[in-house]
């Protein structure tokens, strides 16, 4: 643990990569093998299956450090992140801090005596020690006998570490290194290539004694069998403004990507990003989050069951098969969050694997042959099977890139993003690499809305006011008033979130803790990717993806758009 | 917010904070941000101290500060801490605030009773200043900049050694260090605890070939001001026009440089070479929280603030015996709205705490953090620039 928290603090110190990779070196060669697993394994920002409900620690914590539900909230603003508010708090409690019995005293945690006093081991006090044996020893227990044993451990931790227990304990590390700089650490140590680490990294894995060993080994061995590849991922090939001097998309295009000949189409569908792998005959299907979906889409695996041995990589989607187009991403996001899949939900949400490339084909990596060689392949496996689970998507060649966009502006009645862009002759590689697959995006739909409420950010923006409520106008003449209709988070520069920051407290109407109401004066135009109706919403609809995509000081409130301009696009 | 219910022995107008006692023109205000004829000054940071009052009364060791912020020929009465004098039929004296040099908290004695001004305000340990004196009122003027029970500051010389230890770092490594800090209060505290370690059987690091302390342009007229006032602070040296890194080659190789936060960022830094040539680090109250330190963009945060920690404000509160309360800057309503929970708790009718608007708070303070701990560092950033 010791080590760990050393490496989250030279990491946390500084803001150059050379020294981040320094850092990270430095930890694996270091840290005996079983620790440097999990330490790895949160590294890359995995999380151990929820051990005790965060409601269970914050009250421990309120009631620990004398602070009721109100100041917490206002500490919570403060801080941005609920770990560290924990950590924080615990920390500066008075020493010794006895839970102080006046406060809430029905709410009051018992503290029972923990059991015998664990078993001294050899490697106590490491990482994997108090991973396997501390946290995990807590699955099972009695909430109550929980607390109380965390509440114990605390005395023997440093602040830093308290705060890493506490995330271990309540979700995801996000540490500030990627997860490519972990690779690049690794691949550093093994004289491994990094595509090699990334591959070995891919698909779920429990942290053991024998990890690190496998890992760096020279040789691929014997790789897991369900195991995915690292995807790759394509990059948006026009910036959300055009550089001075650029008329137009198409001019951007051309001068960046040369001859529309040299390109392959397809269409972006809205979906999720998978791999479907056949070897030896059984078939896995992971998300681009590594997350095992091969239970979950029975309709797309037994599809696959008939593939000879290979790697697909596509899109998941719901697919509509009467009218034979994508249903909405809503319905997809509702179909996964199932595990439990009943007829009807095969019936109203039915998946399809959109296959539009092939990693691995008869167990040999295809990933390095040209990518006209990998679609004939891809066609020949898809079409051997004949399942409405399993499609091929249309692909285009264009002659010009104003045809290309002309058959871009199809994409919003087709139900999809825009196109992909695939270069002639590519291979494909790993990650977010500039240069052969683009995304070439349909705009946005936008408004203009009113902020309405703010409150403090997360993370890096902890204290900054830069989370919004918005607006639009409802009803006529005298009736005539603001209806939320989103938030919003992301979109703007960090100055003019510290110039509106400012704006917002000057201008505050009312408090409720850390949210503000404030005067209904600014104007936001906000793009977003599509408009569902909701019923949790008061407004009646939902936007997709809102973010803020120009702060619109021309602009008063008066002017901002309405409810029915926002029901219109719905119909579109 | 609680109303106050009672009147209060203080209030704010549009021009400062003042006594509400007095029918018409009241005698002086405390720190006013208007021009009026009598200024009652708590310390010499630029949004308490402004230029322009017809005449100043402040504490003996802020005169000479005070007239570096304000103007060399103003009109200052300089007055030792705890000597009684009166202004308009109120009987007023200068008390040590802790803050920095010459801090005071204003005492006013009226008919009706006792109130304390604090001013800025620190109970911690600081080899260059007064110590905070705790004076009982029935009125309790307090700041709130960090009223928040996660703050909590570790003992000072930790803080300090792990300073120290960042700048050896540095200098092994061939860097500079660059520390932001104020340049009034922080700067001097720092160098007077590093003086403090250094001097005490540790290395004479600062006499080491190739270590040195550095300082921007604007601190040194404020470090002069303190050794003027017999303040023991270890030598440093200005960081001249000339002075700059070429290619490998740099004068600040193993130095520590002490700036104020606004030279962060400014072409100023440009003299340091390369990203590779040095580190950057921020001492204030508000690196205790992470996601403000990654904000900033600094290397290093040194949680060391010039301001009460959670416990400490409490705890003042609590000493000055106080049944009214009126809190300022920062998290005001949070501290007022514990401290009405608390005596509610207790049974205590009699006490009530509030927040006071005025113009040095504005949570401003907080919320600039990005660039600065308290509500000073944006007008002392315009006056440094020219300075520098």
């Amino acid at each position: 643990m010791k080590r760990f928290a050393e490496l989250f603090e030279r990491l946390d110190r500084t803001t150059s990569t050379t020294a981040r990779l320094a850092a990270l070196r430095w930890y694996f060669e270091g840290e005996p093998p079983h620790d440097a697993a999990w330490g790895l394994y949160f590294l890359i920002g995995e999380k151990l299956r929820r051990l005790v409900p965060s409601k269970a620690l914050r009250l421990w914590c309120r009631q620990r450090a004398g602070v009721d539900r109100e100041l917490f909230a206002e500490c919570y603003a403060a801080v941005g992140d609920s770990a560290e508010t924990i950590a924080l708090l615990i920390d500066a409690a008075p020493d010794g801090g006895a839970i102080e019995s006046e406060r809430e005293p029905e709410q009051q945690l018992m503290l029972i005596a923990p059991d015998a006093e664990e078993r001294p081991q050899p490697d106590a006090g490491g990482l994997a020690w108090w991973v396997e044996s501390r946290l995990e020893s807590l699955r099972g227990l009695e909430q109550p006998r929980q607390i109380a044993l965390i509440d114990r451990w605390t005395g023997e931790l440093t602040s830093t570490e308290l705060f890493l227990v506490i995330k271990m304990l309540t979700g995801a590390m996000r540490i500030g290194v990627s997860r490519t700089l972990v690779e690049r650490a690794l691949s550093q140590i093994a004289g491994v290539e990094q595509a090699v680490i990334a591959h070995r990294l891919s698909g779920a894995w429990t942290p053991g004694p024998g990890t690190l060993g496998r890992l760096l080994s020279p040789d691929a061995g014997e790789a897991d069998r369900s195991r995915p590849y690292p995807f790759f991922l394509a990059s948006p090939a026009v910036p959300p403004e055009l550089p001075e001097g650029v008329a137009s998309e198409v001019e951007l295009i051309e001068r960046e990507l040369g001859s529309a000949e040299d390109w392959i189409a397809e269409w972006k569908w809205d979906g999720i990003r998978a791999q479907l792998i056949v070897r030896d005959g059984a078939v896995f299907l992971w998300s681009r989050g590594d997350e095992n979906l091969t239970e979950r889409f029975p309709e797309v695996t037994s599809a696959a069951a008939g593939l000879a041995d290979g790697v697909l990589d596509g899109e998941l989607l719901c697919w509509d098969h009467e009218s034979d187009r994508p249903l909405p991403f809503g319905v997809l996001q509702r179909r996964i969050g199932r595990t439990a899949i009943t007829p009807g939900v095969l019936r109203t949400a039915p998946a399809v694997f959109l296959a539009y490339d092939l990693l691995e084909h008869s167990g040999a990596d295809t990933r390095e042959r040209p990518i006209e060689d990998r679609l004939e392949l891809l066609d020949a496996t898809v079409r051997s099977v004949d399942h409405r689970s399993l499609r091929l998507g249309e692909r285009f060649v264009f002659e010009s890139w104003t045809d290309a966009e002309t058959k871009r502006s199809e994409s919003r009645s087709l139900g999809v993003e825009g196109l992909m862009l695939k270069r002639r002759g590519s291979v494909y590689r790993s990650g977010r690499r500039r240069g052969d697959w683009w995304k070439w995006k349909i705009d946005p739909m936008t408004i203009d809305a009113v902020l309405t409420y703010a409150q403090p950010g997360s993370g890096r923006r902890a204290g900054l006011l830069t989370d919004y409520t918005f607006a639009v106008w409802d009803g006529e003449g005298r009736s005539r008033e603001l209806v939320t209709v989103t938030k919003a988070y992301s979109g703007l520069t960090d100055d003019e979130f510290r110039t509106i920051d400012r704006w917002l407290r000057a201008n505050t109407l009312e408090r409720f803790g850390p949210v503000r109401r404030v005067e209904p004066a600014q104007v936001f135009e906000l793009a977003f990717e599509g408009v569902q109706s909701s019923e949790r919403h008061r407004a009646g609809i939902a936007l997709r993806f809102p973010r803020m995509k120009r702060w619109r000081t021309d602009k008063p409130a008066e002017q901002a758009d309405t409810l029915d301009a926002l029901r219109a696009m719905m119909q579109a | 917010m609680m109303p106050m219910g009672a009147r209060t022995l203080l209030r704010t107008d549009d021009r400062g904070l003042r006594l509400t006692t007095v029918g018409g023109e009241p005698g002086f205000w405390i720190d006013p941000w208007k021009t009026v004829h009598t200024a009652v000054i708590t310390h010499a940071h630029a949004d308490h101290a402004r230029p322009g009052m017809g005449r100043y009364f402040c504490a003996a060791p802020c005169e000479p500060l005070l007239r570096r912020r304000v103007h060399a020929g103003a009109d200052i009465t300089a007055v030792p801490y705890g000597k009684s004098f009166s202004i308009g039929g109120a009987s007023l004296s200068f008390h040590p605030s802790g803050h920095c040099l010459g801090a005071a908290q204003v005492r006013v004695e009226t008919a009706e009773g006792v109130a304390v001004a604090a001013g800025d305000y620190k109970r911690a340990s600081d080899p260059t200043c007064e110590p905070f004196e705790v004076v009982p009122c029935d009125e309790f003027v307090t700041e709130a900049t960090f009223a928040l029970p996660i703050y909590r500051w570790r003992p000072t010389a930790e803080t300090a050694a792990e300073l120290l230890s960042w700048w050896d770092d540095c200098a092994e490594q061939g860097k500079a260090a660059i520390l932001f800090c104020y340049a009034l209060g922080k700067a001097q505290r720092v160098m007077g605890e590093l003086h403090r370690i250094m001097s005490s059987g540790g290395v004479e690091r600062a006499t080491e070939p190739g270590r040195s302390i550095r300082t921007h342009g604007a601190v040194e007229p404020m470090l002069a001001g303190y050794r003027e006032l017999g303040v023991e602070l270890p030598a440093t040296h200005r960081v001249a026009e000339g002075d700059r890194a070429v290619g490998k080659n740099s004068p600040f190789r193993g130095s520590l440089v002490i700036a104020p936060p606004s030279a962060a960022g400014s072409a100023w830094m440009r003299r340091f070479g390369a990203n590779a040539d040095y580190e950057t680090g921020f001492a204030s109250g508000w690196m205790r929280v992470r996601g403000r330190r990654r904000r900033g963009g600094y290397d290093r945060g040194f949680v060391i603030s010039d301001h009460a920690d959670w416990p400490d404000l409490v705890r003042t509160c609590d000493e000055t015996g106080a049944t009214r309360v009126l809190c300022t800057h920062g998290s005001s309503s949070v501290l007022a709205g514990f401290l009405n929970e608390r005596a509610r708790e207790r049974g205590d009718e009699r006490f009530r705490a509030a927040v006071l608007e005025t113009a040095y708070e504005g949570e401003g303070g907080a919320e600039r953090a990005g660039e600065g701990e308290d509500h000073s560092s944006e007008s002392c950033a315009t006056e440094e620039s020219r300075e520098a």
